[in-house]
């Protein structure tokens, strides 16, 4: 038969209040056995208390060669930041 | 693409590295840089793959539960280490099939130390103290390589290592301590493992072409000669503490340049290993493709499973 099994992204919480963070990627035939895999190849040593999987098809990415386009509209939008406003420096916190 | 317009990619390629900027997968990037790396990261990989062989050949000889669950950890490790690499590897476009297929076939290479038999208990010991020791200066300025995928697996395998290196010299520091029998097998893997250990940092700089390109993809951040010299001198200190002897008449050190001077390495031996005729080559090699061949049922099993559930969940929504 000779089909590779997919792959799969591993995001990992490494304790509550944190968000998940991308740990790496690993193959499995289906959704359980990553998570499976993901315990045993990413939580060895306690770096986790909460695993998700995606199989990596279904991530849409960025093209890096847009990133002109996609984020430099940002750069000019200085008036997003609170340091462009001028305030009387009496008022100290704000 | 034009040749100008090439070349003016690859200049702005090499500033990038230059202002210490990382490469992530889907950035451009020259072939050869792709193709290096996908060099030398699978051949890393393969190295942890191989490495768990001369191993596990001592899990259910440990001479007790307290070493034999330190080795199994450190050899589960070294099977993880390999699947970050592989996993890495990967994002530069090449599958994990066509990966083992260069192992299996010879076409990829992995470090020759595995290709030493490992006949006694010591050896456990000094692949824990001297393989993983040169390991890890090979591999800490690593984590500082260009290829960000590549570097934050080296981060992860890093921290893991230091564990691997401290249950080796403990394990051969407890033999050298003990009877004279036991003193004597912890000699004699020191007198086995020290050359090839030596060998690991791969040909003196003068027969090693690729080292001015690889230090500036920051592949590679010291020479092989530094990173050899680095490694005595951090050895050679642990050996004395524990009563051994560096097997090497002319080691000795050197007040001018702060430094161990050590004998020459038989360098006809370490091409020979390198080119497929060490002690273990074929039978490292035969291990790895009967596992990976008497798994392959396994394989199907899984990926049948997982096509028979997808079939039942959409009889039952249809």
């Amino acid at each position: 038969m000779k089909k590779e099994w997919p792959l799969w992204e591993v995001f990992v919480r490494s304790k509550n209040g944190l968000e998940h963070r991308h740990f790496g990627s690993l193959h499995a035939a289906d959704a359980d056995m990553a998570l499976v895999n993901a315990r045993d190849v990413y939580t060895r040593r306690s770096e986790g208390v909460s695993i998700w999987v995606v199989e990596s098809k279904h991530i849409k990415a960025s093209n890096p060669e847009h990133n002109g386009e996609l984020f430099e509209p940002a750069q000019d939008k200085v008036y997003r930041h609170p340091t462009f406003y001028d305030l009387p420096d009496e008022i100290k916190h704000m | 693409m034009s040749e100008a317009q090439i070349k003016s990619l690859e200049e702005e390629f090499e500033a990038r590295i230059a202002r210490n900027e990382k490469i992530e997968p889907k950035d451009w990037m020259p072939e050869k840089y792709r193709k290096t790396h996908i060099r030398q990261m699978s051949q890393h990989a393969h190295s942890e793959i191989v490495g768990m062989l001369p191993e596990g050949n001592w899990i259910t000889r440990a001479p007790s539960l307290r070493r034999k669950v330190a080795l199994l950890a450190k050899v589960q490790d070294e099977a993880g280490h390999g699947l970050y690499l592989y996993s890495a590897t990967e994002t530069l476009g090449v599958s994990r099939d066509e990966l083992f297929e260069q192992l299996h076939t010879g076409k990829a290479k992995y470090s020759s130390i595995f290709n030493y038999p490992t006949v006694t208990w010591a050896d456990m010991g000094a692949i824990g103290w001297l393989v993983d020791g040169a390991a890890i200066i090979n591999q800490v300025p690593l984590c500082g390589a260009s290829y960000g995928p590549y570097a934050r697996a080296m981060v992860r395998v890093c921290k893991e290592e230091s564990f691997h290196q401290r249950q080796g010299y403990e394990l051969i520091l407890t033999l050298a301590k003990g009877t004279p029998e036991q003193k004597e097998m912890a000699q004699d893997a020191l007198n086995r493992f020290w050359w090839p250990a030596l060998m690991m940092f791969g040909p003196r700089d003068d027969d090693s072409p690729n080292t001015e390109q690889s230090m500036k993809w920051k592949l590679k951040r010291k020479t092989n000669d530094e990173l050899r010299q680095q490694f005595i001198d951090q050895t050679v200190p642990q050996a004395e503490l524990i009563g051994l002897t560096i097997p090497d008449p002319d080691l000795k050190w050197n007040e001018d340049k702060g430094g161990y001077d050590s004998g020459k390495i038989n360098w006809d031996e370490f091409w020979q290993v390198v080119k497929g005729h060490g002690p273990c080559n074929k039978k490292r090699m035969n291990t790895r493709v009967a596992a990976w061949e008497n798994g392959q049922w396994v394989r199907d099993a899984a990926i049948a499973h997982r096509e028979k559930q997808e079939q039942r969940k959409m009889n039952k929504t249809a």
